[in-house]
Order: C-alpha cells, then sequence, then structure tokens
C-alpha cells in the first residue's frame, strides 16, 4: 500500500491552434497521502487542483515528476448521476460497469444507502432528490468502486451553504466508518480543516504546493471551534488572501 | 395558455388556412384542374366526388380507392422507419466507436442524401424489381441520415467529467457504451426518429412514382393525367395526417420511454 505519492510533478498543456500558447498547470507539485489519511488540497481557482487528481486517478500523466498510487476512483464535483436509473442502481452502477449482475449489485448496494442516511430513498430518480442526497448517492457509488483511494473534486461545492454544512458532517462520519486514503480538493479552507488530517496550500498557476498544516484535532469537529478558526487564518494566511 | 385556447387556436388556423385555400381557388382564377378547392377534396375523400368536369354522376369509389392504397403505403413507411431506425441507431454506434469510420464515411452519408431519387430508382428496380424492397430502399435512405445525425449528436454529448468518472471505475469502451452512453443516446433517437417518420412518407411517394402499381403515391400519379386533382390532393391529405399521427405516436412514445429527457436538470449547475 503506498496510499498517494506524487513528487515534483509538471503537466503542461498545449493551446489548440496555430498561435499555441502553452499553460502550465502543474510545476513543482509534490503530494503525499499515507493510507488511511484525509488530505485536503486547497487552492485558488485554476491551480491544477483537480488536474492533479486526474493525474492520482490515472486519467492523465505528468509530463514530469511521477504519480504512484493506489487505484483511485474520483468523485467530480457534479454528481453526474443518470437521470433514467434508480438512486439504487445509480450507486450500484460502480459494480454493473464491472461486470456484475444486476440483482447481486443491488443487493451489495443496499446496506450501504440505510448506513448513509439514503434508507427509503432507493428507488427515487435523481431529478427527485435534493442536491444533498444526490452528492450522496454519488458518494455511495464512490464507495461501491472498492478502492482504496479516493479523489473528491470539490464534491460540496454546487451545494447551497447549509446543506454544505450538513454534507461536510456527514461525510467526516461517513469517512470515520468507511476509512480510506482521500485526496479532498476544494476552495473551501473551512471544510479542508473541518475534514482534514493535513491541509495542503497551492500556488496560483501553475499550480505547487506552498504550504501545509497538520491538523491534529478531535473529531468531529464544529467550523466554530477556536481551533479550527486558528487553523483556518493559518491556511487564508498561505494561501495571500488579505487578512 | 388556457385549455380553450389551446383547443380553439389550432382549429382557427386551420379553418382560416382552408378558408383562404376555398376563396383562392373558387375566384383566384386558377383552373380547378390545377388546384381543387378544399371541398372537392373533402368530397373525394368522403366518397361523394362529382367527376371535376361536371358530366360524370357521383361517385363512390374514391374512399375506398384511396383506402386500399393508403395501407400499401402505411405499410411500406412503417417498415422503412422501423428499419431505418434500426440501422441509423447502429450506424451512430459504429461512428461513434470509430473515428476513423467517422472521419471516413460521415461525409459519404451526408452526400448520399443529396441523391435525387428518380435517378437510382431504375437502378434499384434492376436490382431489386417492383415490390417492397425497392421502396423500403429508398424510405431507408431518406429517413436514416436524420436518425443517424440526432443520434450521434447524442452519443457525443455524454459529458466528458462522467467517462472520465466511469473509466475511474474500471469501465470497458463496451460497458460504459452499454449503461452510460446508449440509454443518453436515445432522446436523440427519438428526435431523429420524428423528422424521419415525416420525410419518410415523402420518400414513399416518390419510392411509389418510381415503379409501383399501388400506393397513395402511385395514386397521385395516375390521378392527375385522369383529371382527378381532387383525388390526388385527398391522397396528400391523407398522407398528411398519416404522418401527423405517426409524429404524434412517437411524441408519446418519448415520453413514455425517456420522460428524463425532458425534465430540468437539477443539481447539474456547474
Amino acid at each position: 500500500m503506498d496510499g498517494v505519492r506524487v513528487d515534483g510533478v509538471e503537466r503542461v498543456f498545449r493551446a489548440r491552434g496555430r498561435r499555441g500558447g502553452e499553460v502550465v498547470a502543474l510545476h513543482g507539485m509534490s503530494l503525499r497521502a499515507a493510507p488511511g489519511e484525509i488530505v485536503a488540497v486547497v487552492g485558488a481557482s485554476g491551480c491544477g487542483k483537480s488536474t492533479l487528481l486526474e493525474l492520482i486517478c490515472g486519467l492523465q500523466a505528468p509530463d514530469a515528476g511521477t504519480v504512484r498510487a493506489d487505484p483511485a476512483v474520483l468523485m467530480p464535483q457534479r454528481d453526474l448521476l443518470l437521470p433514467w436509473a434508480s438512486a439504487l442502481d445509480n450507486a450500484a452502477l460502480a459494480l454493473r460497469v464491472r461486470g456484475m449482475p444486476v440483482v447481486r449489485a443491488r443487493c451489495q448496494a443496499a446496506p450501504l444507502f440505510a448506513r448513509f442516511g439514503l434508507g427509503g430513498f432507493e428507488t427515487a430518480r435523481p431529478a427527485e432528490l435534493s442536491g444533498g442526497m444526490r452528492q450522496r448517492v454519488a458518494f455511495v457509488r464512490t464507495l461501491l468502486a472498492g478502492k482504496p483511494v479516493l479523489a473528491l473534486d470539490e464534491p460540496f461545492a454546487a451545494l447551497d451553504a447549509l446543506t454544505r454544512q450538513e454534507m461536510q458532517g456527514w461525510l467526516g462520519r461517513a469517512l470515520a466508518e468507511e476509512p480510506r486514503t482521500v485526496v479532498l480538493v476544494t476552495h473551501d479552507v473551512e471544510e479542508a480543516v473541518v475534514l482534514a488530517d493535513r491541509v495542503v496550500v497551492m500556488s496560483p498557476r501553475p499550480g505547487r504546493a506552498v504550504a501545509e498544516l497538520v491538523v491534529r484535532l478531535p473529531r468531529p469537529r464544529h467550523r466554530t471551534d477556536a481551533a479550527v478558526a486558528a487553523l483556518r487564518e493559518q491556511a487564508l494566511e498561505a494561501l495571500g488572501a488579505p487578512a | 395558455m388556457s385549455r380553450a385556447l389551446r383547443v380553439v387556436a389550432p382549429l382557427v388556423i386551420l379553418l382560416a388556412l382552408l378558408g383562404a385555400w376555398e376563396l383562392y381557388a373558387l375566384y383566384g382564377g386558377v383552373d380547378r384542374l390545377i388546384l381543387p378547392a378544399p371541398h372537392e377534396v373533402a368530397q373525394a375523400l368522403a366518397c361523394n366526388a362529382p367527376s371535376p368536369t361536371g358530366d360524370a354522376p357521383a361517385r363512390c369509389e374514391d374512399r375506398a380507392l384511396l383506402w386500399d392504397n393508403f395501407t400499401v403505403t402505411a405499410g411500406e413507411v412503417l417498415l422503412g422507419i422501423a428499419v431505418a431506425g434500426l440501422a441509423g441507431f447502429a450506424c451512430a454506434i459504429a461512428l461513434h466507436l470509430s473515428l476513423a469510420l467517422r472521419r471516413s464515411t460521415y461525409p459519404l452519408l451526408a452526400a448520399s442524401q443529396t441523391i435525387p431519387i428518380p435517378l437510382i430508382a431504375p437502378l434499384l428496380v434492376v436490382w431489386l424489381g417492383f415490390g417492397l424492397a425497392p421502396k423500403l430502399v429508398i424510405i431507408g435512405l431518406v429517413a436514416f441520415f436524420p436518425i443517424v445525425v440526432t443520434t450521434l449528436d447524442a452519443l457525443a454529448r455524454v459529458d466528458r467529467q462522467q467517462l472520465n468518472l466511469l473509466r475511474t471505475l474500471d469501465a470497458s469502451r463496451l460497458r460504459i457504451l452499454r449503461h452510460v452512453e446508449l440509454p443518453a443516446a436515445l432522446p436523440g433517437l427519438f428526435s431523429g426518429a420524428k423528422i424521419a417518420v415525416v420525410i419518410a412518407v415523402i420518400g414513399a411517394v416518390f419510392a411509389e412514382q418510381a415503379g409501383s402499381s399501388s400506393g397513395l403515391g402511385h395514386l397521385v400519379q395516375q390521378s392527375i393525367p385522369q383529371l382527378e386533382t381532387a383525388r390526388a390532393y385527398a391522397a396528400v391529405v391523407i398522407l398528411s395526417a398519416f404522418a401527423i399521427a405517426l409524429f404524434g405516436l412517437l411524441t408519446l412514445a418519448e415520453r413514455l420511454i425517456v420522460p428524463w429527457a425532458h425534465e430540468p436538470p437539477q443539481g447539474r449547475n456547474r
């Protein structure tokens, strides 16, 4: 088990067309996540956070440097649930696309529904679910992939503030029950401090890690805790936010 | 829009169009053998058609004639649509899966739509005779293209992030196709089929005129030199009603089979 090891990675995108400018998304980016560790990555929009996750998931290859990671599954910001399938079938998709017969896949997904606050919503179609519930279904789908590493790409950014707070608490409890190696990309510094063991701060593009905060606080944490607030201020300072 | 208005508005428009046509046919100075009035077309439909020359007694064979020929054409159109739907869907999937195939044959498919039917009809008669087969080829040819285009577009619109997600779920190409892309392409298939049914009816008329002994297209062709213009127009009215009915049926089927295609994309905002 490696967890995640990203060392000195560079990723360059060449713009299409003749003018052919280059965009350096990542430059000298390094990141470690020990097995079972929750690492949050914060940074401004466009700093290469999503690229980092795609590298970890093996969806892209680095132009320089190395990426070594246990098998990882992506949970994008948008839930990307299939509108024609029930909530249960959406979660079970992770098993179906690996060839599991439908009945077995449903049987395996159903217990997770009860455990993660989705009991009774098995047959609901995505359009009938609230944003928070949809993200829960997406998370159950992510868990059912059975991968040791979860790559969460701003999973709650599309939710309203209240639902987001509720879902952060929910995710904290879910990860306590189902420990995984997690790389959580977010632009919400508070979310990072509440959920993660370690917060890595990225510079604006070209992105690289410029600071790291270890969060040694007991769980569950609340955004109103003084220690959380203090770490949040530290992280914001590292991001270069005006005080 | 109130319910009453929804019912009344289309009727008013239809009546206004018919009224304008009637007035123009009666007083516009156009020969009635070239443009019959709506009431004459209605008489042809209702079986009590006097000959436009006015010297023959009222006859009643028009309705039976129209009906018999309609069943022939309807069969051709339904079969042709089914063939075009299956072939178009399969073709769209093949083009979607292979960039090389798409690059090399998509332009040819577009070009196939520019072939005038009268040009190839004799060839089809030579190859396939005068039966159902050449009609199906012609109807299939005109109905196939919109189905390919709309289905292929729907396949291409599947979210890139969705595909990334599926790859991290270790989904193979074929399973991505089966579980995600095929269902996502169904609304495209329906859109294409709705266009296709209408032009399939035109295709059937051309196909019958190119070599046939029955069908409404054949009847239209026969009626004109026989100076039975009203009957020809009656045949066209039936064809229009048939196209509307098929379109309506497809719309209904679409609502039943892919209801999710028309719901607001909740939670899908960026």
